[in-house]
């Protein structure tokens, strides 16, 4: 790794949108494939990929394939033989992915894949939720979240280094709100080529196909008496990677300024009611905050950054003196008893000692505005259970007619 | 016939030291793997009235009919690899019917 003194100096102000970004970043990176098909709001990214490919700023071999699931299946076979491979997808693209997503996993095939969020259909929508990663998060990846096209970009970079790193060797989603960040343009500080070439270097896999002299046979059968053991395996793996998430994150802390973990804690320190969000709206989260604290209520915010792996052990500790919590899920499990972060938070609290009371707000779907006011409502109804000292209701829609 | 190899992933190894992602790590593997036991029908080759006119070694889909050093010459049927499909004995010439077949059961008895 060079040395990087002065960060500051080594990044550039440009205006980009979310989907630029991530574009930019893929650059950067330059896999050896792409393979790719194009589905709303995600289509810009590759196709902006594959002006590089033409324009040869990039030596990536460009698949244009015929469908999500053959765009997987290529990134499959090329990571297996030691290409670093990206793709990208939304929304129905990544639901015909899914037999693919699985084997990309259990195959420990270190991909990486921009997921532009959007709802699945019917009825059909075009707009950001987050029922398609959440819909694959059990599928065994590794899923980063973003509030903004910076932290897209800045995801992209540590995606690869979490998803390569030895103790890992699984693939990673970053995810950005659908419309909202992806063709949103804001001011995103990008780094030198080179500073990217040095961060992620260069994709080493323990095996791979084409290494002639050590021929080994990928996806062949596990049945009952080995397949138990990989998916231990691989569970395994996925807990490992919690220790990486961080390790990479302090190191790209010291190469730009910027600082990741498991999550982002707003005024939550001292907060006796705080929300709990993914995605973009925790910027307008952020702003309900500071107009409550004004006000003289202890509002705080926690931006869940990563949904896997689930930091539950991290989250107990910063949540644990909070009275309560409102969980934003931007999906709907239809478990009736609400979304998967508010469930699995819920889950992950059951062994404290001292318990917030949690309830959940389903909000957003199908791209539905959210405003300052929807979530100063969820605010102030988190205010009154703290009063009472009892949730009445476990999911509640926000922003949705009667 | 090239050296038997010991299976790389041994029965009962746990899941800290198989090699991840379910791959085999190396080349060859089918030979350690015995399917022999999946024959209900076997074939039984006769050297006296066989003409080493190698059919059977071409129509095998197993890999289950052994040669001479040379490979010249049929010397028998790997019986651990042999799953009992009896194409070996359809293709052996009628008028020589080197291989004939024989029901488990029956070699049972036999053996
Ligand atoms: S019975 Fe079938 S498997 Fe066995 S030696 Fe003959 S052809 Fe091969
Ligand atoms: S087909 Fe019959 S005659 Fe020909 S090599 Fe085989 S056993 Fe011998």
């Amino acid at each position: 790794m060079s040395e990087v003194k002065d960060t500051a100096a080594n990044q550039e102000r440009t205006a980009l949108t979310g989907n630029e970004a991530m574009a930019e970043a893929m650059r950067q990176i330059e896999p050896d494939v792409v393979a790719a098909y194009p589905i709303t709001p995600q289509t810009e990214i590759v196709q902006i990929f594959s002006t590089f490919v033409s324009d040869g700023l990039v030596k990536t071999e460009y698949v244009p394939v015929e469908s999500e699931h053959s765009a997987m299946s290529a990134c499959v076979g090329s990571a297996a033989s030691g290409a670093r491979s990206m793709t990208a997808t939304s929304a129905n693209g990544l639901a015909l992915m899914w037999e693919i997503l699985y084997i990309a996993s259990g195959t420990r095939l270190p991909i990486v894949m921009p997921v532009v969020n959007r709802a699945l259909s019917g009825p059909i929508n075009i707009h950001c939720d987050h029922s398609d990663t959440m819909g694959a998060r059990d599928s065994g990846w590794i899923q980063l979240f973003s509030e903004n096209a910076q932290e897209a970009y800045d995801n992209m970079f540590q995606a690869v280094r979490i998803a390569e790193h030895p103790d890992v060797l699984l693939p990673a989603m970053v995810t950005t709100d659908g419309f909202i960040i992806s063709h949103g343009m804001e001011v995103v500080n990008t780094l030198d080529d080179r500073v990217v070439r040095d961060f992620v270097g260069e994709y080493k896999i323990p095996r791979n196909l084409l290494d002639v002299d050590n021929p080994i046979t990928v996806g062949p059968l596990a049945l009952q008496d080995f397949y138990f053991e990989h998916k231990v395996e691989q569970a395994h793996a996925m807990m490992r990677a919690k220790p990486v998430v961080q390790e990479i994150a302090e190191e790209y802390e010291k190469l730009t300024g910027r600082k990741y973990g498991y999550f982002e804690e707003y005024r939550l320190e001292d907060a006796d009611v705080a929300v709990v969000v993914l995605g973009s709206t925790a910027g307008t989260a952020k702003v309900v905050v500071d107009d409550l604290r004004k006000e003289g209520i202890k509002a705080g915010l926690l931006k869940l950054r990563v949904f896997r792996p689930f930091p539950y052990e991290e989250l107990r500790e910063a949540v644990k003196h909070v009275n309560v919590i409102g969980v934003m899920d931007r999906s709907d499990s239809f478990a009736s008893i609400g979304g998967p972060v508010f469930s699995e938070l819920r889950a992950a609290m059951y062994d404290m000692d001292q318990r917030p009371l949690v309830t959940n707000y389903v909000y957003g779907l199908g791209g539905r505005d959210v405003d300052l006011h929807m979530i100063e409502s969820a605010f102030r109804e988190l205010l009154s259970i703290q009063d009472s000292g009892k949730v009445e209701q476990y999911v509640n829609y926000l922003g949705v007619r009667e | 016939m090239s050296e038997k190899r010991a299976m790389p992933i041994k029965k009962g190894d746990g899941w800290k030291t198989i090699p991840i992602g379910g791959i085999i790590p190396e080349g060859g593997t089918a030979e350690a793997f015995k399917t022999g036991d999946w024959r209900t029908v076997r074939p039984v080759h006769h050297p006296d009235r066989c003409i080493h006119c190698m059919q059977c070694w071409a129509y095998c889909p197993d890999m289950s009919i052994q040669l001479n050093e040379d490979g010249t010459k049929v010397i028998g049927i790997d019986l651990e690899h042999c799953k009992g499909c009896l194409l070996c004995v359809k293709v052996c010439p009628d008028k020589v019917e080197a291989l004939t077949s024989i029901s488990e059961t029956e070699a049972a008895k036999n053996d």
